[in-house]
């Protein structure tokens, strides 16, 4: 379990992450999402007591990171794929964190096999591709068998081959009762991996929820539904109050109707469907809304000269308005 | 906290994996036998004609250790790497993660790398030693003189503080490409041109290289050389003033600073 309170990092003027409070919990896969630049490398950072938070605290299981006895033992990260000595070979750049965790040194070469390194655990780090850099940093943090793993950015530079076995790790890692922490700006990602979400922005938080209620909170339901009988069924829609938006292809797509009333609707005016099917947006569409919606704010404040923003959530503003231009505080450094 | 025997473990380890370790360390101790045996080779055929102040304060013992002015710069690279790299390797975050107390890494880290910088200074000037007073002929003098023991044990603890002095000054400035940049011209030109000088004089000699390498000498006014305001030890002493504030700037700078 990761407890966040309050936790503020400000480089000068600008503040990378503001007042962020949830927490990570065990036995789950918990997505940490959020555009570049939105404070998820500081964060994480600052969890593993590398970064000074400006103000707010972490626990790890109720404990400060630097009073943990060990902490390979509970908590393994990979932060990005080049914290290795590149003169150094895979065995001996995990042996030396090992040794200073009291790790037993048998544990280097199992680790190694597991993520696939076994057979150039001897050769010198700095010839490995970003992949094999990525699964080498892998490799460390599960050197301690940690409780609580975090990824950032785990499948950035690993083959679909490498992004398949990721997954399927870091579900079965929380099946085994493990906390998993793990970043990604990839929603399609994070939808096939993550249980639960915290999703930041300019350093706030917008959601801390499961993944079924975010994405039922943040995006469009509907009902598709295709008939040979068009006309008539748009009249009968009509007539209950409800709006269909064509679809093309025939097909009609009707909001605020559950599937279970639109087929009795059609049953009783004798209507014949071909299909009547449920749709909802993936998480893609539901963070591309979430993101569209700060788009749509900046433009009308940049040119209505709008009063102050709210305290209310909004984000991806900085990131929009001057693409590449940003520092990314959290990769820099 | 990580029991600190184990995190010395893990930094003998890290030194002893990477060849630049081997290759600074050797340089260290071949470049200044080498050096200094043949300058001693050559004072010794052409003592007559050195300067009669020269030839009345003439030192044996730190003729021997004359090729130290190139070794120690192979000492700065070692002390130099061996912290500098944490960070250009961007180690440095795996390492803290691993070790996040600051006092027991970095102090690990300089102990381990200190015993072996001195370990191989202390060889280096014994070997130095020995092989420059047998080219010295006649002109030689052995480790049972007066105060000649002291100064080729203080030639390998001067070679082993200069390195632990470049670990501090790496932890500092946290590169090594930056530390080498300002330790490297420091040690080889400008402390070497600053005693030179008339008016610079009087500072430079409070310099760690200036005032460390005091020890090395036997005879007061060696090589009819300026008279300096302190001892042998008193100048061992400021050069250990130096490291000591080097290395706890280091720490202030890991300990305050975002890794």
């Amino acid at each position: 379990m990761i407890e966040l309170e309050g936790l503020t990092k400000r480089f000068g003027d600008k503040v990378a992450v503001d007042h962020l409070t949830f927490q990570v919990r065990p036995g789950m896969v918990t997505g940490f999402l959020g555009p570049n630049g939105a404070g998820k490398s500081t964060t994480m950072r600052m969890m593993l007591d590398l970064d000074n938070p400006t103000s707010g605290t972490v626990r790890i299981d109720g404990r400060h990171y630097h009073e943990l006895d060990e902490p390979l033992k509970y908590i393994g990260a990979l932060l990005d794929a080049k914290s290795m000595h590149g003169g150094r070979s895979a065995y001996n750049n995990l042996l030396c964190l090992a040794q200073s965790n009291r790790i037993p040194t048998s544990r280097v070469a199992e680790v190694l096999d597991m993520v696939g390194l076994g057979a150039v655990a001897r050769k010198k780090s700095k010839g490995f591709s970003l992949g094999m850099g990525q699964r080498l940093g892998i490799a460390s943090a599960l050197l301690g068998d940690p409780e609580i793993l975090m990824f950032d950015e785990p499948v950035n530079g690993l083959d679909p081959e490498g992004i398949h076995w990721i997954r399927n790790l870091m579900k079965a890692l929380a099946g085994e009762g493990r906390t998993i922490f793990v970043s990604s700006h990839l929603m399609s990602e994070m939808a096939l991996t993550a249980d639960h979400l915290i999703v930041i922005g300019q350093g706030r938080l917008l959601a801390d929820t499961s993944m079924a209620d975010f994405i039922h909170d943040n995006s469009r339901s509907y009902v598709r539904l295709r008939s040979p009988q068009q006309e008539r069924l748009r009249d009968v829609l009509r007539e209950e109050g409800l709006t269909a938006v064509e679809a093309g292809e025939g097909a009609l797509e009707i909001d605020g109707a559950t599937t279970e009333a639109l087929g009795e609707l059609a049953a009783r005016h004798g209507i014949v469907l071909h299909e009547l099917s449920s749709q909802r947006a993936s998480l893609e569409e539901a963070f591309m809304q979430m993101t569209a919606g700060s788009v749509e704010y900046h433009a009308h404040s940049e040119h209505d000269g709008a009063p102050p923003p709210p305290a209310g959530p909004r984000w991806g503003g900085e990131w929009d308005r001057s693409p590449g231009g940003v520092s990314d505080h959290g990769k820099g450094a | 906290m990580a029991s600190v025997p184990a995190v010395l473990t893990s930094e003998w380890t890290k030194i002893r994996t990477v060849s630049s370790t081997t290759w600074t360390l050797i340089c260290a101790f071949a470049v200044t036998v080498a050096l200094s045996a043949a300058l001693c080779a050559l004072t010794n055929s052409q003592f007559d004609d050195l300067p009669d102040a020269e030839r009345a304060t003439f030192d044996p013992t730190l003729v021997s250790f004359s090729g130290m002015i190139l070794g120690q710069l192979a000492m700065v690279v070692f002390g130099v790497l061996v912290v500098g790299t944490e960070y250009s390797s961007g180690m440095i975050r795996t390492s803290l993660a691993a070790v996040p107390r600051r006092a027991t890494f970095l102090f690990s880290k300089i102990a381990v790398a200190g015993v072996l910088a001195l370990a191989v200074g202390l060889a280096t000037s014994f070997a130095s030693f020995f092989l420059g007073q047998a080219l010295l002929g006649d002109h030689r003098t052995d480790l049972g003189a007066d105060n000649v023991l002291r100064a080729v044990f203080g030639g390998g603890v001067y070679m082993g503080l200069i390195a632990v002095f470049s670990m501090g000054v790496a932890a500092i400035l946290r590169s090594s490409m930056l530390s080498l940049g300002i330790l490297m011209p420091f040690f080889f030109l400008v402390s070497q041109i600053l005693s030179a000088v008339p008016g610079a004089k009087n500072v430079a000699r409070y310099f760690p290289d200036q005032a460390g390498s005091k020890i090395m000498q036997v005879v007061p006014e060696a090589m009819n050389s300026e008279p300096a305001p302190y001892g042998p030890w008193g100048g061992l002493g400021i050069l250990l003033a130096w490291v000591v504030a080097a290395v706890a700037g280091g720490y202030l700078v890991l300990k305050k600073r975002d890794a």
